[in-house]
């Protein structure tokens, strides 16, 4: 009888170390962190300020490289990709949310939805319609024409989400999305980010909110670049 | 692939409005003064580029504006190699007021139409101006001008000439009206009968300013030129002969090297552009470096943020650059009514365009490639810090 296939995480981290040089000092900050991470759940990143949290998540993110171990997402090694392949992979893989949105404030919040697919080979017409379409499902389509500094943060963040889901990636990276909103545009990304694990995103989210973490599956919590706690 | 990205680097473009404004104002100004000097440089080296390899300009030895004998004109014609001479005569032609100059030459009839067959006439006019010996050719701006068609009966002045009777004002006949080819040439001169002229004046009689040779071979030209002036040596109207276009050329050094001067202000003013929309740029860019960040974030290679500054700075160039050479041709054309009495062939030169393309590339590529390198190198993490 053969034995049931054994099923790859999506993300497969291997002893990995990561190092910063301060001047002449030597910063450590990921300290042969190992873990796997499962298509489809939801977790949140804790852990003090210094803990590795979002060093991880631009490691995950291919934003930056290790120093040493293995990081590899759909069993593709990031750190043996060239910079170029690195930028490819997060094109069609990752979507990134950040704490303080990054839209390009002199576009318009359909332009800034649109700007991962000026990459791909979309007439500009399906390129604006995908646009709409993401912003249609983070309740946006009325404020297609406004510019950022004429949303609030909560809109703002929303717009943020629906540029990072364009393009369809299967991991979602979100650096503290909540950190700037106050509690019920914080509850509305969150009620996004959710529904959008519940139709089979994968997200990792650092967080410094109980109340933000209390949304994800699983609770990873960081101290000295390691993980010290793992909670369903 | 570009025209994807064309939103973006307008927007980008309109982030500060003012600072924009003051860089393609600097620009703008640049490829005005290109386009103006252009015109210029044109305007004195066009009668250098046009003039004809066989045909020699035999003045007086000592400046242009003292006179030969008319009985130099047998004498020419009989020095072996000569194929035909024609004399030329500064009238000094001004119409109703002193400020509209005409240039006037009163000249050797059909000899002359001969040696010059640049002139574009019809036959009728060539009859029609032989047949009247008050009769004139004039050139097409000063008929559109003056309103003046054939037929016409215009009084010409004289700032140098007078009548026997004292008058200054030579009544002359519209004969026909001339063009230039396409190749170039000068539309605005007047062409009168030096024999009409000769026996009306009052003074100078038996006098020309020049004579203008077509040599039979002009690879002989040289030879030619040798022989006339010893024709002529010793005399008391020595000659100095020389082919039409260096005669051109030694009279635009008289004023100094035009092409010299020309070059030397051009490049103080474009590198005056270039460290302006080069501090623009690498403002711009300082500004975004976490969008810049944002980008890379999102996918895009550090070959393509290179290329949307590049593209951004070349975008900048090259709006600026079209403004101002359209402002140039505009200027250009505003001032053609003075100019044209002076330098007859004043426009922008075709090629000037070219050269402006040639420029914005240049420019355009210099002004962005410090930024560029750095938005190429710059590491996405830390561009992300800098929100």
């Amino acid at each position: 009888m053969a034995a049931a296939p054994v099923p790859t995480p999506l993300v497969r981290i291997r002893d990995l170390y990561k190092q910063f040089r301060r001047g002449p000092e030597v910063v450590h900050v990921l300290e042969g962190l190992s873990l796997d991470i499962e298509a489809g759940e939801f977790i949140a990143l804790m852990g003090p300020s210094g803990s590795g949290k979002s060093t991880l998540l631009n490691l995950l993110g291919g934003l930056d490289r290790p120093t040493s171990g293995s990081l590899c997402v759909h069993g593709l090694d990031l750190g043996q990709l060239s910079d170029n392949a690195l930028a490819s992979w997060r094109a069609n893989n990752v979507g990134f949310i950040f704490q303080m949105y990054n839209l390009l404030p002199v576009l318009t919040a359909e332009r800034n939805v649109e700007l991962p697919l000026l990459l791909t080979e979309l007439p500009g017409g399906e390129r604006l319609r995908r646009a709409r379409a993401a912003l249609r499902l983070v309740g946006l389509s009325d404020r297609a024409r406004h510019r950022p500094g004429q949303l609030s943060g909560g809109q703002e963040q929303r717009v943020g989400i629906a540029r990072a889901i364009v393009t369809d990636p299967s991991l979602l990276l979100c650096d503290e999305p909540t950190g700037d909103l106050d509690r019920k545009s914080g509850d509305e990304v969150l009620d996004l980010l959710g529904a959008l694990n519940e139709q089979g995103k994968t997200v990792v989210m650092v967080t410094h909110d109980p109340h933000a973490a209390e949304r994800a599956r699983r609770l990873l919590r960081l101290e000295d670049g390691r993980v010290v706690e793992s909670a369903l | 692939m570009i025209l994807r990205f064309l939103p973006l680097l307008l927007s980008n473009l309109r982030r500060r409005p003012l600072r924009t404004a003051f860089t393609l104002g600097s620009i703008v100004i640049a490829f005005l003064m290109f386009g103006l000097l252009g015109a210029l440089g044109n305007a004195f080296s066009a009668g250098v580029e046009i003039a004809g390899q066989d045909r020699l300009l035999v003045i007086h030895k000592v400046s242009l504006i003292q006179p030969l004998p008319e009985s130099y004109r047998a004498r020419i014609r009989r020095i072996d190699g000569v194929s035909a001479v024609s004399s030329a005569t500064w009238f000094g032609g001004v119409y109703q007021d002193d400020r509209n100059q005409l240039p006037t030459f009163p000249v050797d009839d059909a000899v002359y139409l001969d040696i010059y067959p640049e002139y574009v006439i019809t036959p009728a006019g060539r009859e029609r101006w032989l047949a009247d010996r008050r009769g004139a050719i004039v050139g097409r701006p000063f008929a559109t001008e003056y309103g003046w068609k054939v037929g016409d009966t215009v009084p010409l002045r004289s700032n140098i000439w007078r009548q026997a009777d004292g008058s200054d004002t030579w009544e002359i006949n519209i004969s026909e009206i001339y063009d230039v080819p396409a190749t170039g040439g000068d539309p605005r001169n007047i062409l009168l009968h030096y024999d009409y002229f000769e026996e009306t004046r009052g003074r100078g009689k038996g006098l020309v300013h020049w004579y203008i040779v077509k040599v039979a071979d002009p690879a002989r030209a040289a030879r030619v030129a040798r022989d006339i002036d010893e024709q002529f040596a010793n005399s008391p109207y020595e000659t100095q002969t020389s082919t039409e276009k260096a005669f051109a050329q030694s009279f635009v050094n008289q004023i100094g090297d035009i092409g010299a001067i020309l070059r030397g202000v051009v490049a103080a003013v474009f590198f005056t552009m270039l460290v302006v929309t080069a501090n623009t740029m690498a403002q711009s860019v300082r500004e975004r470096t976490a969008e810049l960040g944002v980008l890379k974030t999102l996918g895009f290679t550090g070959r393509a943020v290179t290329l949307l500054v590049l593209a951004e700075s070349l975008l900048l160039t090259a709006m600026g650059a079209v403004l101002g050479m359209l402002l140039a041709g505009f200027a250009v054309e505003a001032l053609g009514g003075t100019v044209r009495q002076y330098l007859p062939i004043w426009e922008v030169p075709p090629d000037a365009w070219l050269h402006a393309g040639v420029m914005i590339l240049v420019t355009g590529l210099l002004a962005g490639a410090a930024p560029a390198w750095n938005a190429m190198r710059l590491p996405i993490v830390q561009a992300l810090r800098q929100v």
